[in-house]
């Protein structure tokens, strides 16, 4: 080895704390980021896929018999629709598979035994899930907007409901890569609650359209609230208050990132 | 000023084990300390306890005088570690795990890539830094997370059995390299399976067996105790049965391979002569195992029996 060079003097003088946090959840956010960059195969390319075959069948092929929805071309209605359902499916995928990847691969010991507190980790791997989020929410806008115009009537609605249905399904993803005990359980819930509660959940049509017993059931479903909230702002149109939205998705923000910090704090199936 | 102060450390895992029954351990600043023990005794326990990667089950720990308890993230700064098991993302590069490394310390990026190159240079990592992990070597593996635990330049370096699985070559330039680092001022706590690694690089030495500390003093001091030592001959025509050399203890291991057990008080010249004496010629002569060997299976042993 080569000789050592000025380490004694070179060692740097204590940090502020405030420093540490601000530089290390920078640090989280920009390799999740490259991240998301480097294997942009998997990440990016299938949900621009998938929302291109959508409006090609639901939108196009399907969409020309079914006529007008709530007013609107059927092509028009469904499409804040499906760039949430990828905006949810994102954020929650890439936290849940970064997250338990480096559980699973151990490099999560190297942020475990650094000096960052439970609550800047958190933080770091959310904000990786909502960049993911609106990267891919971008995307399939712009596929959308290939095949159907798309007015924004209230463009503050579009972009907060976007970012707090990421900031909530990120840290859905979280919790259940805390929870992951092998690769099969990070692949459950998007599999069995998100995808059927997406579907349920308004992207394809109105609740308004269902019989009685379904559409109180719909409005169990938090998933209608944010589709809803997120159609509001661009087509001015909801099948419920956008106001129980946000209500919903702020109340589903504060529960989860508290249960995410104190179980990470507790590092539940991490720390022994 | 104590680097790492411990009291009555215990821990017990959710399965009954007991891992460590009341630890007390101190190491003094700029120390290059030895933790030894049989597989299973605790070390990776109590280095897991002081890293904040395993939840202490009772005591006290403090690093640089900051309790773990109540100045947890402080305490953390003042580590670096480097674990008994890989634990970096296998797909990214050296460069960007060491640059990493450095953030979650709070390093700026502009300041972590001149220590990246500083470090993955000194531990001739700077050729490979663009290249995926996985694909490095083992012991190419190790001196990354010896790099990756410097990135942060802390005060006392942790090393759980940093030289693991690496080639003899590599083992030594690593420890010209651990030794410079100390002279520099940075205290280290290495735990190894090589005694030989411990007795040259440690000056002070705990054993640690079944989760009680059984020796803690200066490597001269435990050294000096070991009052004999056994030595391996090799002979030049074979023997049928072991002979008798008065006052040495003699096992015949094979038909041409002799040990003798041989006081510190006696000298060689006497044995010679004996062997002379008998017609036993002898081609080669060895210590059967290096000094810190034999203490430390005698105090392993001591401890089994107790």
């Amino acid at each position: 080895m080569s000789t050592l060079v000025e380490q004694s003097a070179s060692r740097a003088q204590p940090l502020s704390m405030a420093q540490v946090r601000r530089v290390g959840f920078q640090t989280i956010v920009i390799r999740e980021f490259n991240r998301i960059i480097r294997i942009w195969s998997q990440t990016l390319l299938p949900s621009v896929v998938t929302a291109t075959l959508y409006f090609l069948i639901f939108g196009k092929v399907i969409g020309g018999r079914v006529g007008l929805m709530d007013g609107f071309a059927y092509m028009m209605y469904i499409a804040p629709g499906l760039i949430m359902q990828a905006v949810i499916n994102n954020s929650y995928t890439n936290v849940v598979s970064s997250f338990f990847g480096a559980k699973f691969g151990k490099h999560i010991e190297e942020l475990l035994v650094s000096p960052l507190p439970s609550w800047i980790i958190v933080t770091g791997y959310v904000s990786g899930g909502v960049v993911r989020g609106a990267i891919v929410g971008v995307l399939v806008s712009a596929v959308a907007l290939f095949f159907t115009h798309l007015p924004v009537e209230h463009p503050v609605i579009v972009v907060g409901a976007a970012i707090l249905t990421s900031v909530t399904f990120a840290l859905g993803g979280f919790l259940n890569a805390m929870f992951a005990k092998n690769f099969d359980q990070i692949s459950i819930i998007p599999t069995f609650l998100l995808a059927p509660l997406t579907y349920l959940g308004g992207v394809f049509y109105s609740i308004a359209d269902l019989p009685g017993w379904a559409h109180h059931l719909s409005l169990i479903d938090p998933i209608l609230y944010m589709v809803n909230a997120f159609r509001f702002g661009f087509l001015g149109v909801s099948d419920v208050p956008v106001f129980y939205a946000f209500a919903i998705m702020i109340v589903a923000i504060i529960g989860l990132f508290s249960a995410a910090v104190v179980l990470l704090d507790r590092s539940s199936g991490i720390r022994e | 000023m104590n680097a790492l102060s411990v009291r009555g450390l215990t821990k017990t895992y959710h399965n009954g084990v007991q891992a460590l029954k009341g630890i007390d351990l101190t190491v003094e600043e700029g120390d290059f300390f030895a933790l030894l023990g049989p597989n299973g005794a605790g070390k990776t326990t109590l280095i897991g306890i002081v890293t904040s990667l395993v939840r202490k089950s009772g005591g006290e720990a403090s690093i640089f005088g900051y309790d773990i308890d109540r100045q947890l993230e402080v305490a953390k700064s003042c580590i670096g570690v480097v674990p008994q098991e890989i634990n970096f993302n296998m797909f990214e590069s050296p460069l960007t795990i060491v640059v990493n490394q450095a953030g979650f310390y709070g390093i700026p990026r502009p300041v972590a890539r001149q220590r990246a190159e500083k470090y993955l240079k000194q531990l001739q990592l700077w050729d490979k830094r663009n290249h995926a992990s996985r694909g490095l070597s083992g012991g190419m593996k190790r001196r990354l997370m010896i790099a990756r635990a410097l990135m942060h330049e802390p005060r006392l370096l942790i090393l759980d059995e940093p030289t693991a699985g690496v080639d003899i070559e590599i083992r030594r330039s690593m420890w010209e390299f651990l030794r410079e680092i100390n002279q520099r001022g940075t205290t280290i706590i290495l735990t190894t399976h090589y005694l030989e690694e411990a007795e040259n690089l440690c000056r002070n030495i705990a054993i640690i067996d079944g989760g009680r500390i059984i020796e803690r003093d200066r490597m001269s001091n435990l050294l000096r105790r070991l009052h004999t030592e056994t030595f391996v001959l090799t002979l030049a025509k074979p023997l049928t049965h072991s002979p008798s050399l008065p006052p040495y203890t003699v096992r015949l291991v094979d038909e041409i391979t002799l040990e003798v057990e041989v006081s510190k008080e006696e000298n060689l010249n006497r044995l010679f002569a004996l062997l002379s004496d008998l017609g036993i010629e002898v081609l080669s002569l060895r210590n059967k195992v290096n000094r810190l060997e034999e203490i430390f299976m005698r105090l392993v042993e001591k401890g089994a029996a107790a």
